[in-house]
C-alpha cells in the first residue's frame, strides 16, 4: 500500500512568536522553521507501518514558500521514500490546501492519506477533514492508535467522552492526535541518505484549482498583558469585588 | 530559549570565525553542507533536550551504586546513550571506511557541545569511547579493529583510558601496573587503576579499558611505558563474548561532581589471570595514549565551556524574570521593582561569563580547525606548522577553560543570589561539575610546566613563533580599523609583555627558579590568547554590523561589547602576572613547609 503523507513548514514550537509591527500577522524573518509536530507523528506512523510491511512507499507533500523543502528532508530522513514540493506563497488556506492534496491523491492513487489533526501556526484543525470530503473516503480523525487489518483501517479516536473506533473502508484519510506515537528522531546516517532521495516540485498554480484566499485578516495582535492582581482583607470583600466585576 | 546551546553563536563560529563553508567543498566532506548539518544539530540538540537534560538533577542526586558485586545507574543514563547511538553519534567523526559517517570535527565539537552542556555526568561515557575507538583506529592492527572498533562505534561496547594509579597521578613514571608477556600471545595485567571513568557499569555489554602498564626489563619511566587493551570481556575469534577477564571494581569513588559517570577503583589481574593485548609498540603506550590524550584535552577545555555556557544561559533568563531592587537614582519605593538584568553589577556578571564562554569556545574551535586542517593536507611543511600550533595551544584550550569558565560559573551562581546557593538551581550543579576540570587530564600545574618548561621552547621556540605570527595576522588585519584601534595598541603591547617575559625566564639557570610560576604565567598566557581571539571576533562583527539585521545587529553589538568588557577587565590582569612571572619571583619557592601553621606537616 502506498501513503501520502502531507508536511507543514511551521514556526518552531520553541520560539516565542512575535507580531509584525504592522499587524499584518507572525514576524517570521529568521525565525527557526520546523516540521509541525502533528505531521511529525504522521510521518513516524507510515515508517511504522512500511517497518511493519504493510506499507509498500511514503511519499512526502508539502505546500508553501520554497524552504518547505527543508520540511520534506526531515520527512525522508524519518523514513519517507520521496517527497513532492508544491510551491505557493503566502498563506495557503485549509481549503486551498485540501484541493490541491485531492489532486495529488488523484495521481498518487495512495491506499491511505495519514495528516496531521492540525498545525500549531494557525491550529485551525480542517485540513484533514476537507480533504475527506474532497475525496469522498472515509475519514478517522484524532487517532491515537491505528491498525491496519483485512483491508480495513482500524481508527482508534480520541473524543470528548474517552475514545471511539472506527473501522475505515480503504482508501481512508487519518488525521493524528498526540498520543499516536513518539516521532523518531532523524539520525546522522539517514539525514545523509534523505540527501539522494528524489524531491519532485511543482507549482500550485499548475494544479489549476483556485487557492486564493477566502478569508481576510483584519489584524493580529499579542494577547493582552496579564495585570497585576489585588489583595483583599477578607472573603466579604473578595465576594463583593467578584459581584462587582460581573463575575458572581 | 534554549539552556543548552546559543545556535547563533554556534553559526558564528562556524561559518564566520572558522570557515566552514570551504571545508564543505573538499574532497573528503563533499557530501555535507549548511542545511545537512543544521539538521544534524537538531537532532543532537532534541536528544540533549529530552534525553539527557530533564534527567541531570535526577542522576546527580542519584549517583551510581555498588553492592559488592553490580554497578546500579539510573535507567535515564541507558536511554540517552541509545539515543545518542541510534542517532549514529558514536560513529560521528570515524572514516566511511571503518564505518563512520566522516563529519567534519567542527561540526563534531559542536554536537558534542550539546550534549555536555545538558549533562555531562551521561556525556563522558560516550566521549571515552569515541577517544578510545579513535586511539584504536589509530594505532591497532587490523585484527584488532576487526574485533574491537565495530562493537564501540555502535554504542554497544564502551571505552575507557586507565594511566592513573592510588601512588601516581601526575607523575606517570611511576605507575606500578605490570604487563607480563606469556607463550600465548596476550600479556597478563597485574596492578590497580584509581579514578577510572566509566571503569565497570551495566550499561553496555562489554569495556574496553585501554591500561598503561610496565612490561618488565624495559626502560625506566615514561620510557617503559606501554598501551594494552583489556577487555572486561574477553571476545572470541568470531566477536562473541566470552569469559569475564580478571578485572574487579573494588570500589566507586564519590565526587563532588559529574557525578553520573562511574569512577572507579579497579584491580586489575587479582588471579593471575587477566588478559591484555598489546596495542602499538611495547614502550611507546605514553606517546599513544596522547592520540586520545590530546583530543581528550581539547574535549575537557571544551566540557568545561559547555558547562559555562549552561550557566550563563540559565543565569541570564533568571536575571530577565527576577524582579529585585532599583536603581541607585530611583530611591521611591512605590515604583515597580526592576528586573535585575537592569543592575549594572548584574550585567556585569554576565558579561563576565559570555566573554569567559565565547572566548573559550573561539578557541575550541580555532584548535578544532587545526586538527582538521592537518587530516585535509598532505603538504609535509602544512602539518609540521599545524602540528606545533596545537602543541602550544592544547594546554591553553584544557586550562584556560578549566580555570575561568568555572569563575563564570560562580558569577551564574551570583546572579541567582541564595537561589543560585540550593539545589533547586542548576548553577550549583553546573559549578561542581566543572569543579572536575582543572583536575584531570592533567592538573593545572602540570599543564602550567608543560607550557613554560617545554612547549614555548621546543624546537628553538618554533611553535611559539608561529603562534606569535597568527596573532600578528591579526594585529596587521585591524590595524586600519579605527573601532578597534584600542584593543590593536593593547593586544600588541601585552603580547611584547609576553615575549619579554618568556625570554626572561628562559634565560635563568635555576630550572626550578624558572618554573617557579608556571600556573601563573600559564593564566596569563591564556588571557593573551584569548584576547587575541575577541579581537578577532570583533573584526568579524564590525564588518559584518556594516549590512546587518534584525536581531544579528543586537548578536554583532554583543560581540563587541565583550571584546571590550575582556581588554578592559580582563587582559589588563594578565600583565601584572607577567611581572611576578619575570621578576623569578620567589615568595612561593622560599615558603617553607612550617611556615604554613607553624607545624612542619612533612
Ligand atoms: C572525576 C575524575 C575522573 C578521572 N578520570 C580518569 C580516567 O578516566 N582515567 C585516568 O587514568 N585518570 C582519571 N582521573 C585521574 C586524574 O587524571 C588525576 O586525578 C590527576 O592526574 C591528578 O592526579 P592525583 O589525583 O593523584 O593528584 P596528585 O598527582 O597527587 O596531585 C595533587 C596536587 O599536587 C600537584 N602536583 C603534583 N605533582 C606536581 C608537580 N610535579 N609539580 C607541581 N605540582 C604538582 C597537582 O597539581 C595537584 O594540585 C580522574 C580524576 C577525577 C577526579
Ligand atoms: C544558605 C542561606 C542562608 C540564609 N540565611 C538567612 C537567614 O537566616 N535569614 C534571612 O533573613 N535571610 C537568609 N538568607 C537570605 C540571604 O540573605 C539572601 O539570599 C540574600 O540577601 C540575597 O537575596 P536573594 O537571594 O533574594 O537574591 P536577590 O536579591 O534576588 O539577588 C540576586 C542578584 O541580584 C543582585 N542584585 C539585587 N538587587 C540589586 C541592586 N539593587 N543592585 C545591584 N545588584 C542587585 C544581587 O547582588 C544578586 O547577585 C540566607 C540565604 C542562604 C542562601
Amino acid at each position: 500500500m502506498k501513503v501520502l503523507v502531507p508536511v507543514k513548514r511551521v514556526i518552531d514550537y520553541n520560539v516565542k512568536p512575535r507580531v509584525k509591527p504592522d499587524q499584518t500577522g507572525v514576524d517570521l524573518a529568521n525565525v527557526k522553521m520546523s516540521m509541525n509536530p502533528f505531521c511529525e507523528i504522521a510521518v513516524e506512523e507510515a515508517v511504522r507501518l512500511k517497518e511493519k510491511g504493510i506499507v509498500t512507499e511514503i511519499v512526502v507533500v508539502s505546500i508553501g514558500v520554497a524552504q518547505a523543502q527543508e520540511t520534506l528532508r526531515t520527512a525522508l530522513a524519518m523514513g519517507a521514500d520521496r517527497g513532492i514540493l508544491i510551491t505557493a506563497e503566502g498563506d495557503v488556506e485549509p481549503l486551498a490546501v485540501a484541493k490541491i492534496l485531492k489532486a495529488v491523491a488523484d495521481e498518487e492513487q495512495p491506499g491511505l492519506i495519514l495528516l496531521g489533526k492540525q498545525a500549531i501556526d494557525n491550529d485551525n484543525n480542517q485540513t484533514g477533514q476537507m480533504l475527506a470530503a474532497l475525496l469522498d473516503w472515509p475519514q478517522g480523525t484524532f487517532a491515537s492508535e491505528v491498525v491496519v487489518e483485512d483491508g480495513k483501517v482500524n481508527v482508534t479516536r480520541e473524543i470528548d467522552g474517552g475514545l471511539q473506533t472506527v473501522a475505515l473502508e480503504g482508501p481512508a484519510v487519518v488525521t493524528t492526535d498526540l498520543r499516536l506515537n513518539e516521532p523518531r528522531y532523524a539520525s546522522l546516517p539517514n539525514i545523509m541518505k534523505a540527501k539522494k532521495k528524489p524531491i519532485d516540485t511543482k507549482e500550485a498554480a499548475s494544479f489549476g484549482v483556485d487557492i486564493s484566499p477566502r478569508l481576510t485578516v483584519l489584524k493580529v495582535t499579542e494577547p493582552a498583558e496579564r495585570e497585576a492582581g489585588e489583595k483583599v482583607e477578607d472573603v466579604a470583600t473578595l465576594v463583593s469585588k467578584l459581584k462587582a466585576a460581573g463575575a458572581l | 530559549m534554549s539552556l543548552i546551546a546559543n545556535r547563533r553563536d554556534v553559526d558564528f563560529m562556524m561559518y564566520e570565525f572558522l570557515n566552514l563553508d570551504k571545508v564543505f567543498q573538499t574532497e573528503r566532506y563533499q557530501s555535507y553542507d549548511r542545511e545537512a548539518v543544521s539538521a544534524i544539530l537538531d537532532t543532537a540538540e532534541a536528544i540533549a533536550e529530552d534525553k539527557y537534560l530533564p534527567c541531570a538533577a535526577k542522576l546527580d542526586a542519584n549517583e551510581p551504586s555498588f553492592d559488592g558485586e553490580k554497578v546500579s545507574i539510573i535507567p535515564e543514563v541507558g536511554e540517552g546513550l541509545q539515543a545518542f547511538a541510534e542517532a549514529g553519534f558514536y560513529a560521528a567523526s570515524f572514516d566511511e571506511d571503518v564505518g563512520g559517517a566522516q563529519l567534519p570535527g567542527i561540526v563534531n565539537l559542536t554536537l558534542a557541545g550539546f550534549f555536555s552542556a545538558a549533562n555531562p555526568g551521561i556525556n563522558s561515557y560516550a566521549f571515552l569511547t569515541v577517544g578510545a575507538a579513535n586511539m584504536l583506529n589509530a594505532v591497532g592492527t587490523q585484527e584488532q579493529k576487526d574485533k574491537y572498533l565495530g562493537p564501540m562505534l555502535e554504542g554497544k561496547w564502551s571505552g575507557t583510558m586507565c594511566l592513573s594509579e592510588p601512588q601516581a597521578g601526575s607523575s606517570l613514571s611511576d605507575i606500578r601496573t605490570k604487563a607480563t608477556p606469556t607463550e600465548e600471545g596476550h600479556y597478563l595485567i597485574e596492578g590497580s587503576k584509581m579514578w577510572i571513568s566509566g571503569g565497570d557499569h551495566e550499561l553496555t555489554e562489554n569495556i574496553v579499558e585501554m591500561v598503561l602498564a610496565k612490561i618488565p626489563g624495559g626502560p625506566p619511566g615514561v620510557r617503559g611505558i606501554s598501551l594494552f587493551i583489556v577487555p572486561k570481556y574477553r571476545v572470541n575469534d568470531d566477536g562473541s563474548l566470552g569469559a569475564k577477564n580478571d578485572i574487579s571494581l573494588a570500589g566507586l569513588n564519590h565526587k563532588m561532581g559529574h557525578r553520573g559517570t562511574t569512577n572507579c577503583l579497579l584491580n586489575f589481574g587479582e588471579n593471575g589471570d587477566c588478559h591484555g593485548y598489546l596495542l602499538g609498540k611495547p614502550h611507546e603506550g605514553l606517546k599513544n595514549m596522547f592520540h586520545m590524550m590530546n583530543e581528550a584535552r581539547i574535549g575537557v577545555g571544551h566540557g568545561a565551556t559547555m558547562s559555562a555556557l549552561a550557566g550563563f544561559l540559565y543565569s541570564t533568563k533568571y536575571a530577565g524574570e527576577r524582579l529585585q531592587g532599583r536603581h541607585p537614582q530611583d530611591k521611591d519605593p512605590s515604583t515597580p521593582q526592576l528586573p535585575i538584568i537592569e543592575h549594572t553589577d548584574i550585567k556585569r556578571l554576565l558579561m563576565a561569563q559570555k566573554a569567559a564562554v565565547e572566548g573559550a569556545s573561539a578557541l575550541l574551535y580555532y584548535c578544532t580547525d587545526l586538527v582538521e586542517e592537518q587530516k585535509l593536507t598532505d603538504d609535509k611543511d602544512a602539518q609540521n606548522r599545524l602540528a606545533l600550533l596545537l602543541e602550544i595551544l592544547t594546554p591553553i584550550a584544557k586550562s584556560w577553560p578549566s580555570e575561568f569558565c568555572l569563575e563564570a560559573n560562580k558569577h551564574a551562581i551570583q546572579v541567582l543570589g541564595g537561589y543560585g546557593y540550593t539545589r533547586e538551581f542548576p548553577v550549583e550543579r553546573l559549578y561542581r561539575d566543572n569543579r572536575l576540570n582543572h583536575i584531570h587530564e592533567g592538573t593545572h600545574a602540570i599543564h602550567g610546566i608543560d607550557l613554560l618548561g617545554r612547549k614555548v621552547s621546543m624546537f628553538d621556540g618554533a611553535a611559539l613563533k608561529l603562534l606569535l605570527q597568527e596573532v600578528q595576522a591579526t594585529l596587521s588585519a585591524t590595524s586600519e580599523m579605527s573601532a578597534l584601534g584600542e584593543y590593536n595598541k593593547d593586544l600588541e603591547q601585552a603580547l611584547k609583555v609576553l615575549v619579554e617575559t618568556t625570554e626572561t625566564v628562559k634565560a635563568h639557570e635555576n630550572v626550578n627558579t624558572q618554573l617557579a610560576n608556571a600556573t601563573i604565567y600559564l593564566d596569563a598566557f591564556g588571557h593573551v590568547v584569548i584576547a587575541w581571539l575577541w579581537l578577532r571576533q570583533a573584526q568579524i562583527a564590525t564588518n559584518a554590523l556594516a549590512n546587518a539585521q534584525g536581531d544579528d545587529v543586537a548578536f554583532y553589538q554583543g560581540k563587541l561589547a565583550a571584546c571590550r568588557y575582556f581588554f578592559r577587565y580582563e587582559l589588563p590582569k594578565a600583565l601584572v602576572q607577567f611581572k611576578l612571572v619575570s621578576d623569578l619571583d620567589e615568595t612561593c619557592m622560599d615558603l617553607k613547609p612550617e611556615h604554613l601553621t607553624g607545624n612542619n606537616p612533612l
